[in-house]
């Protein structure tokens, strides 16, 4: 085995937890069930390692198999990638044959084996007709960079596709292309939602995040529960003076975010390009001609959850702004607000 | 502070700010305890105005300031100091509870029915304004430096 092949093997390898070795190296399917019982699998982990990439030389296992072993290690830790989203279209009135996936798989690899002749693509196909393709880049006269891949995760039968950020911005553009003419759509533009959290933008971009109804409790924050201030406790000896406004309150958050829990995101981005207005006259601001320019970023482990419970919480006015509740429904959480 | 055994009848009324809506009939009211959030300064900025509506009688003993949060020093955004000040100001006593920990939050509580008993006159002998002398000389021997 080459030398940079087994050293990809072992660099992969090691990034795998210990504790998750057993259930990566079983989706990989390379290596069998006798196989894997000739490890000693309680050694140090740098001595397991070496073992088992001595293993998958022994199996004659190539640059591929590595590559497909990288896949499925992403695909247990997809929260560690920031993944943008992008949506194709067609022309109005175009055909739309039947999609076939290995046409797919194959167009794809071309187009970028084309224009770079030093490509890594890799696919793995799961479920929802979804396939995951990691792309190492190359240049004409570089072999392709195995540490720095791009993934992308492509729903056939949506115009959605979601992309890993690489460091590599110069290949955004091939790849955007290799996608569109693989799929046969006709253009494709980058939307402004971005975040670690895969299945959180699939929900909002399919728009299912409304339908899980399971015994998610009501509006009130988990503080309130615990300290006894939930207002539906009913305790005689317990009077909330401001129980109309509550009340109101908690509606007005329920029909903004309804019943379900919130789609996960960790920030929502304004650019603020718009004239300053006070109320002060002659402020120092208050006279120029060109727009403020600003920057509001929203930061929190999971924002909408935090945005939802503002308002109970009596931090923030219900309704809360529109600009903040919209962010599920436009599928966006990078804004650009400009005067009218 | 339900949960106490308690001989007379306990109520508490919970409020986001004062004053209260005026339409409602309520029982005498024996002890307001002001809550600061130590972690958000609308909390104190929401006491600092609620303050400024409760008649001038009630400091006589029957107020108290309750901060939480000190714990998580690193979440806190209003000082220590500043929630020290503003109960010298009002002349009432300022007690600290964590009111997440479970155990903290029951003691506090027993502390708060007890205070409660006393203010609304229903321990022999001692009057909120008693109670007021008392906690002043033994917690906030500082106060003066202020």
């Amino acid at each position: 085995m080459d030398e940079t092949v087994a050293e990809f093997f072992r660099r992969t390898i090691l990034k795998i937890p210990i504790t998750e070795m057993m259930t990566v190296l079983k989706a990989w399917d390379f290596l069998s069930e006798n196989h894997l019982q000739t490890v000693n699998f309680r050694q140090r982990k740098e001595s397991l390692v070496q073992d088992l990439v001595l293993l998958c030389e022994e199996k004659r296992a190539s640059l591929n198999d590595a590559a497909l072993l990288d896949i499925i290690y992403t695909q247990f830790h997809r929260h560690q990638k920031v993944w943008d989203v992008f949506q194709m279209s067609r022309r109005p009135g175009e055909d739309i044959d039947l999609f076939d996936m290995e046409q797919f798989k194959s167009s794809f690899k071309k187009i970028l084996q084309r224009a770079l002749k030093n490509v890594t693509v890799s696919f793995r196909d799961t479920e929802e007709n979804a396939v995951w393709i990691r792309i190492a880049w190359g240049t004409q006269y570089r072999k392709p960079n195995q540490y720095k891949p791009v993934y992308v995760v492509y729903y056939s039968q949506t115009p959605y596709a979601f992309v890993a950020s690489s460091l590599l911005k110069s290949n955004l553009p091939l790849l955007g292309q290799a996608l569109t003419v693989a799929s046969k759509h006709h253009q494709i533009v980058k939307m402004d939602l971005r975040s670690r959290y895969l299945d959180s933008l699939k929900a909002i971009v399919f728009k299912q995040y409304n339908q899980n109804f399971e015994t998610h409790n009501s509006t009130t924050p988990l503080q309130e529960r615990s300290l006894g201030l939930d207002i539906n406790i009913v305790d005689s000896r317990i009077i909330h003076e401001n129980r109309v406004e509550k009340e109101r309150i908690q509606r007005v958050t329920q029909e903004i975010f309804g019943d379900y829990p919130q789609p996960r995101l960790e920030f929502a981005q304004y650019k603020l390009e718009t004239k300053f207005k006070s109320d002060l006259n002659r402020g120092i601001l208050a006279e120029r001609e060109e727009p403020l320019r600003c920057l509001v970023k929203f930061s929190s482990p999971h924002l909408l959850e935090a945005l939802k419970s503002l308002a109970p919480a009596g931090i923030a006015d219900a309704p809360l702004s529109p600009l903040l509740t919209c962010i599920p429904n436009k599928g966006m959480n990078y804004f650009k607000i400009r005067d009218k | 502070m339900l949960k106490e055994d308690c001989a007379s009848e306990l109520k508490v009324h919970l409020a986001k700010s004062l004053p209260l809506p005026s339409n409602v009939n309520r029982p005498r009211i024996d002890l307001i305890v002001f809550v600061v959030n130590l972690h958000s300064q609308h909390s104190l900025r929401n006491v600092e105005e609620s303050l400024h509506h409760v008649d001038a009688s009630f400091f006589l003993g029957k107020v108290s300031f309750l901060a939480t949060g000190a714990g998580q020093e690193s979440h806190c955004s209003v000082h220590r100091n500043t929630v020290v000040k503003l109960a010298h100001t009002y002349r009432s006593p300022l007690l600290f509870c964590d009111l997440e920990v479970e155990g903290f939050r029951t003691t506090m509580a027993q502390r708060l029915v007890r205070m409660l008993q006393i203010c609304a006159g229903h321990v022999p002998g001692v009057s909120a304004l008693n109670l007021l002398s008392l906690l002043r000389s033994t917690e906030n021997p500082s106060l003066e430096d202020l």
